[in-house]
């Protein structure tokens, strides 16, 4: 049978569709941010892989075309962001304070925890690219000498943490302009992220899918420069 | 024709992004380079908004979706974060919150500002 799954070239796909299918039901039955028809997704395509002992590999044969279409998907968040241009130049100024900010928190953040926590400098440099896109994350971490299969780790968590609490965090600190809540989900969870900010608003999404191509940007030479602090 | 025109557009943009990385010298990935193409393609009236609207606003609904291979893959990722598990959690909780309050409140703080300024 694990034989069988593995050449398979649609159970990895249906599987995440069926399992999606699954999270936002629930999502739309409750209406709770906790319930994250994402983190719902994952739960169950996990649950369903360790009980019928299928590997990921087997898994990611026939799930690798999902991934495939990100960069597609991605390059299409210029078609939001163009729709809202006008109203992006006219608050030019508050978007790349909020985005630049957002940028120096991460890696101040990270900075401490590496001081407090006594991580070496290979550990420090892993983290430092941990809220940008996956891609750019990965280029940062090799290039100052981290683990990348742990950044890449960090950022997919990260993605997930920022899809899951962003409603309820926004709510908690009183975000909510549109374009505030679309760079601080951008800023703190990439992409992933920007799924949710899609969900919130034609306005949030765009804010966020700027704040994955300037916040990434601005990492790659962030990243760099803190890398000799510590 | 409608779909075969967007879908030829997007995938074309994504293969000069591709193009791009394989060019230069920089960790910046085709996907970057592509969303910047593709807004400048709509900005300088080279291709129009109806031209890849359809497809983009498809594959935008779609992406949450196209998170879940690698989010599933976490699964074998234990023995490489156990070593330092906690630390990890830690780092990636606090900045994630602290990103994201900080970013928005300084944006929501200096769009208030503008606005006062206006009145």
């Amino acid at each position: 049978m694990n034989e069988f799954i593995a050449e398979s070239a649609y159970f990895g796909v249906s599987i995440s569709l069926f399992a999606f299918f699954i999270g936002t039901l629930i999502k739309k039955r409750f209406k709770s941010a906790v319930f994250n028809p994402l983190l719902i997704t994952i739960i169950i395509v996990i649950a369903v892989l360790l009980l019928f002992k299928i590997d990921y590999d087997s898994y990611y044969n026939g799930a690798k075309y999902l991934s495939y279409l990100l960069t597609p998907a991605t390059v299409s968040l210029a078609v939001p962001l163009y729709q809202q241009w006008q109203l992006l130049k006219s608050n030019a100024l508050a978007i790349m304070l909020g985005i630049i900010s957002g940028m120096i928190t991460s890696l101040v953040c990270v900075l401490a925890f590496a001081l407090i926590l006594r991580l070496d400098h290979k550990d420090y440099v892993t983290l430092l690219p941990k809220s940008i896109t996956t891609a750019i994350g990965m280029g940062v971490s090799e290039e100052l000498g981290g683990y990348v299969a742990i950044t890449v780790a960090a950022i997919v968590i990260t993605g997930i943490l920022g899809n899951v609490i962003a409603e309820s965090v926004l709510k908690v600190f009183k975000i909510t302009e549109p374009i505030a809540k679309g760079i601080a989900i951008g800023s703190a969870s990439h992409a992933m992220g920007t799924a949710k900010a899609m969900e919130l608003g034609e306005i949030e999404g765009a804010m966020s899918s700027l704040s994955i191509v300037v916040s990434g940007l601005l990492t790659v030479v962030g990243a760099t420069v803190f890398s000799y602090i510590y | 024709m409608k779909y075969i025109m967007q879908l030829m557009i997007i995938l074309l943009i994504s293969f000069v992004g591709e193009l791009l990385y394989y060019l230069i010298p920089l960790p910046i990935p085709a996907s970057i380079y592509g969303i910047i193409i593709l807004f400048m393609l709509l900005e300088f009236k080279v291709i129009k908004l109806d031209q890849v609207k359809d497809t983009a606003s498809f594959l935008i609904e779609i992406m949450p979706l196209m998170f879940v291979p690698a989010a599933v893959g976490l699964m074998d990722s234990y023995d490489i974060l156990s070593k330092n598990l906690i630390s990890y959690i830690l780092v990636i909780v606090v900045s994630t919150l602290a990103v994201m309050v900080v970013s928005g409140r300084i944006t929501q703080f200096f769009i208030r500002r503008r606005g006062e300024a206006r009145e």
